[in-house]
């Protein structure tokens, strides 16, 4: 099981958890594991085509997924997946 | 019986070579002489010195000798007004375990004889001395560096949450100019964390506001009050005026609008954002680290992006996250250590954790990528567009 962050704007879809822990051997099965325990995170993050949103950033440990093979990314038990969508606040 | 000044002398005369200035000054004009440390006291080093010497009173020199030269096979030339306290310095670096220290004979004052080129500093007034003398002890920064940040302009977008204690840290720090972009006037509600403003300043522009705080703090600063909504029209007029841009700002279309202008101006940005207990900060560096479209191609849609007045945002995050960005625009400022560029600093103040992951540049980016065709656009109508996709809108 890798352990997912999950975003301050997505805490309550996952029922108010800073981490979830999910099954996966890549970026997408992690995803589609988070997203199958909570469907509201997989509304805010997927496409109607379950592909992820372009806006939605997501990191294996500090690397940007999309840099590496995207949902093909390995993940193993001890890496952490981080879901970044960005923020706007700062007033 | 104890040695005498005059046996101090001659011991480390027999000790330390000597050099005269004109066998050094044609070097110290090809700008390959030594290391010129002047030991003198500031109200003679302030008449004038050798070009690019360093000045370390003679009394500080073992303390900081090391944050000058830190490699104790340095060539160093040691001087003076005369050469006698010179060589008496000298003579402490060498037991100090300088092995390549020298005497400048006959100290300036030879020097200025000779019709050697000579550097008056621009100094500071004796108050900028004792106001900024912490920042003067730190080698990194030093007169030098506090006269740079006296000359230096910072942009805030917005005196709110983030750009109230760096506002604050930016003034305090002698940052000759300070702009502030804001159309928003003070509201009981700000006071949890924009600790700029003060109650009985409710209903007051925020700049106006910022600025009389400014002036109550560090009335040398010069405050710009730019009581206005950053847009297209105007911001590339705004952040040309400006050698960094700090960005404050509440909503998407003005963070894009600001990285690409930050881009076509070639002004460095400094990010941070806010969220109930969390903050981003980076440092967008123009073409030579990534932008902020490199980091975030596209901005979520507004129910996943809620602003701290519609999702709440712990106060004192504000000041963590404000005064990372006054740190990171006074190092952009001043060209010292490793600014976040290339890096996206996450602070949750819940966990007290601090994530830093790595942001590299997109070769299709957009906004800073070989290809790009940078213009302004109306961002308003891009965030809305990109913003809607085919989201699903569950609210969070």
């Amino acid at each position: 099981m890798s352990t997912v962050k999950i975003p301050p704007v997505l805490r309550q879809a996952a029922g108010g958890e800073r981490t979830v822990e999910a099954k996966g051997a890549n970026v997408g099965e992690v995803l589609t594991a988070l997203c199958e325990a909570h469907p509201a995170i997989g509304k805010q993050i997927l496409t109607s085509d379950g592909e992820l949103h372009k806006f939605v950033n997501v990191y294996v440990n500090d690397e940007d997924a999309r840099l590496m093979q995207w949902t093909d990314t390995p993940v193993g038990d001890d890496d952490t997946l981080l879901i970044l969508p960005a923020m706007a606040g700062g007033q | 019986m104890s040695p005498s000044y005059q046996d101090l002398i001659a011991a480390a005369r027999e000790v330390i070579p000597e050099v005269e200035p004109a066998d050094v000054a044609p070097r110290v004009a090809a700008g390959d002489g030594p290391l010129i440390i002047d030991v003198r006291e500031t109200a003679e080093w302030d008449q004038g010195h050798l070009p690019g010497a360093v000045h370390i009173p003679r009394g500080f020199l073992e303390s900081r000798i090391g944050g000058t030269a830190p490699d104790s096979d340095q060539e160093i030339l040691v001087s003076c007004a005369s050469g006698q306290r010179s060589l008496l310095s000298a003579q402490t670096l060498h037991d100090m375990g300088f092995t390549n220290v020298t005497n400048l004979a006959g100290g300036f004052a030879r020097w200025k004889q000779n019709n050697h080129p000579v550097e008056i500093p621009r100094i500071l007034t004796a108050g900028q001395r004792s106001r900024y003398s912490r920042h003067i002890l730190i080698p990194e920064v030093g007169e030098e560096g506090q006269m740079k940040l006296l000359d230096s302009k910072a942009l805030l977008i917005g005196a709110g949450g983030l750009g109230s204690p760096a506002a604050y840290y930016l003034a305090a720090a002698g940052i000759g100019t300070i702009g502030i972009v804001d159309d928003d006037e003070v509201d009981e509600s700000n006071l949890q964390r924009q600790i700029i403003h003060t109650t009985d300043r409710v209903g007051m522009n925020k700049g106006e506001s910022a600025k009389q705080a400014i002036a109550a703090l560090n009335p040398e600063v010069q405050v710009n009050v730019h009581p206005f909504r950053v847009n297209r029209d105007n911001v590339l007029d705004l952040v040309s005026q400006y050698d960094v841009i700090v960005d404050g700002a509440d909503n998407f279309p003005t963070r894009y609008l600001l990285a690409d202008a930050s881009l076509m101006t070639n002004t460095p940005l400094v990010h941070a954002s806010i969220l109930r207990f969390e903050g981003h900060a980076s440092v967008f560096t123009p073409y030579d680290g990534p932008c902020y479209r490199c980091l975030f191609p596209e901005p979520p849609p507004p129910d996943l992006a809620p602003s701290c007045g519609e999702a709440g945002v712990l106060g004192v995050l504000c000041g963590v996250m404000g005064n990372i960005q006054a740190t990171e625009a006074i190092k952009v400022l001043l060209g010292i250590g490793d600014t976040l560029s290339g890096r996206l600093l996450i602070y949750d103040a819940l966990g007290m954790t601090f994530t830093e992951l790595k942001v590299r540049r997109d070769p299709d980016c957009p906004s800073c990528g070989p290809n790009a065709d940078l213009q302004l656009r109306d961002y308003e109508a891009w965030c809305a567009g990109v913003g809607s996709h085919d989201h699903a809108g569950a609210s969070a």
